[in-house]
């Protein structure tokens, strides 16, 4: 399926609820988010580990630049990135209400 | 009083083997041919898995046995391979199935037909082994199934029933007999071979499997315009499956010679019929009563048990029926719910609220955690029952006739 099909647009209440692949890309999970990560460029290291733990594939290397930023449509705020970071880049900031 | 008089017992017939009920159980299970069977040990379940795994090592049953690190994932592996299509079956009790308790409510989501044998034991804390019905109760809103055993050939053959219905309505099973009297006991049953059972059970027929071929998900995220209608179709299917359990026991019997067709498999009753003061209980504890209604009825009086087989879907209409000519009613039960009285005995008055007839219904809970139940402390259970009017507060309500109060604090004053 595309990137852009919503897989709950013609959701039938089948036998267990079966659905098309890629529920998750559909369901935008930043908004649950109480903090988020905010991460220093000059600090990080670009090692990766925030990407391999990341829980919600929501920390990604930034384009034709030398440090990682996250997908705040999806990072649920929940600070495993900025645990594991060895060079503590990542500040985890109240999101304004 | 009247006095109950130890039954005799009859020799095992030739199709009977004698062999620890939870050893009894796990043959009934590879007669089921599970394709995947996963369970963490637990007492007093242990019996069941070890003895499967037994059989899967020795080559007699051709399943995957997979060994997990903790009830949760035990449920979790049963979600796996049911979605892939396998038939799963798993074993525990009380604290297991505590953990397995969100992988359960998932698997009945998912519409995945896992059965599993639960060898009912008491919750901590504090700690126990022993049987009573706290465990079961629960899980009671998860949407499994849930059936009770009164004996070990019962436990046997509720587990093919299980298999049969869940994966006609598409829902999980806990199939329930107690922890030690059952697990525990050595008692003649038949086991069914894999050549009736394949008569009786069909094989799977899964509407959705998982297919990498053909990806899909299963158990995903519901938003607000879909969840509801997930779960109505729980009830749905529930309420259907009491229609496809009445024919499942048609069909039981045909094959198997056992008769639990009585109120469509719902209910079993024993001198019911003309009762005036009826005893409703579930279980082990059936045996003993069945004794006690035996000595009342010796002496002309008229008592009579009625012993729900099947807990979910629970058998409001046939227990209108059945205790609609009573003066009284007992619920025996061993569970309660702290805060109000017991659920068992809750559900029971409340499916006779649409009743025409309403006799007045007491509430008795005891034997729990293992604590055993003579057919004296029936038989004066009867006797209080005799007593109830219409009007009752709480108190008069649900008592706890085995309560030893010099045991609390401010002793006889509680």
């Amino acid at each position: 399926m595309s990137d852009t099909q919503d897989p709950y647009e013609d959701l039938k209440i089948t036998t267990g609820v079966v659905a098309e692949p890629n529920t998750s890309r559909a369901n935008k999970t930043g908004s649950w988010r109480e903090l988020k990560p905010v991460v220093d460029p000059d600090t990080c290291i670009e090692c990766g580990q925030c990407e391999t733990y990341c829980p919600d594939q929501a920390a990604k290397p930034v384009e034709g630049e030398d440090f990682y930023a996250f997908d705040l449509d999806y990072c649920k705020g929940c600070g495993i990135c900025a645990d594991v970071c060895p060079t503590d880049a990542i500040e985890m900031v109240r999101e304004e209400a | 009083m009247a006095r109950a008089e130890p039954q005799e017992q009859e020799n095992p017939s030739d199709d009977q083997e004698v062999m620890k009920g939870t050893s009894a159980v796990a043959k009934g299970v590879m007669a089921a041919d599970p394709d995947v069977v996963s369970a963490y040990p637990i007492t007093p379940q242990t019996g069941v898995v070890e003895k499967l795994s037994e059989l899967v090592a020795d080559g007699k049953l051709d399943s995957e046995f997979i060994k997990v690190d903790s009830e949760f994932n035990a449920a979790s592996t049963c979600i796996g391979a049911s979605a892939a299509g396998a038939r799963a079956f798993s074993a525990t009790s009380s604290q297991g199935l505590k953990l397995m308790s969100e992988p359960l409510f998932t698997a009945a989501g998912m519409r995945l037909p896992i059965v599993m044998a639960v060898a009912n034991r008491s919750l901590s804390a504090p700690l126990s082994i022993w049987a009573d019905h706290t465990d079961a109760f629960a899980e009671r809103d998860g949407g499994m199934l849930q059936f009770h055993a009164e004996d070990v050939q019962e436990a046997i053959d509720h587990v093919l029933l299980s298999f049969r219905v869940a994966e006609q309505v598409n829902l999980p099973a806990l199939s329930n007999f107690d922890g030690f009297i059952l697990t525990h006991v050595q008692e003649p049953a038949n086991i069914p071979s894999e050549e009736e059972v394949s008569e009786f059970l069909p094989p799977r027929d899964p509407e959705y499997t998982l297919d990498p071929s053909d990806p899909k998900t299963m158990g995903a995220y519901a938003r607000p315009e879909h969840w509801t209608e997930s779960r109505y179709e729980i009830q749905r299917a529930m309420m259907d499956a009491r229609e496809v359990w009445a024919d499942a026991v048609e069909e039981f019997n045909d094959v198997f010679g056992r008769d639990y067709t009585e109120y469509g498999g719902m209910l079993d009753t024993y001198y019911a019929d003309d009762a005036d003061h009826i005893i409703v209980a579930m279980g082990s504890i059936a045996g003993t009563i069945r004794n006690v209604v035996d000595a009342y009825r010796e002496d002309g009086e008229k008592v009579g048990l009625v012993r729900p087989r099947v807990f979910r879907p629970f058998p409001a209409p046939e227990l209108r029926d059945a205790l609609a000519g009573a003066e009284s009613v007992a619920v025996l039960t061993k569970e309660m719910s702290p805060g109000y009285e017991s659920a068992f005995a809750g559900e029971i008055k409340g499916a006779l609220y649409h009743a025409e007839s309403q006799p007045p219904i007491k509430s008795y809970v005891l034997g729990m955690a293992g604590r055993d139940v003579k057919p004296e402390d029936i038989a004066e259970i009867v006797e209080d029952v005799k007593t109830a009017s219409p009007e009752m507060g709480f108190k008069e309500s649900e008592s706890w006739p085995q309560l030893r109060p010099e045991l609390l604090k401010g002793g006889d004053e509680q």
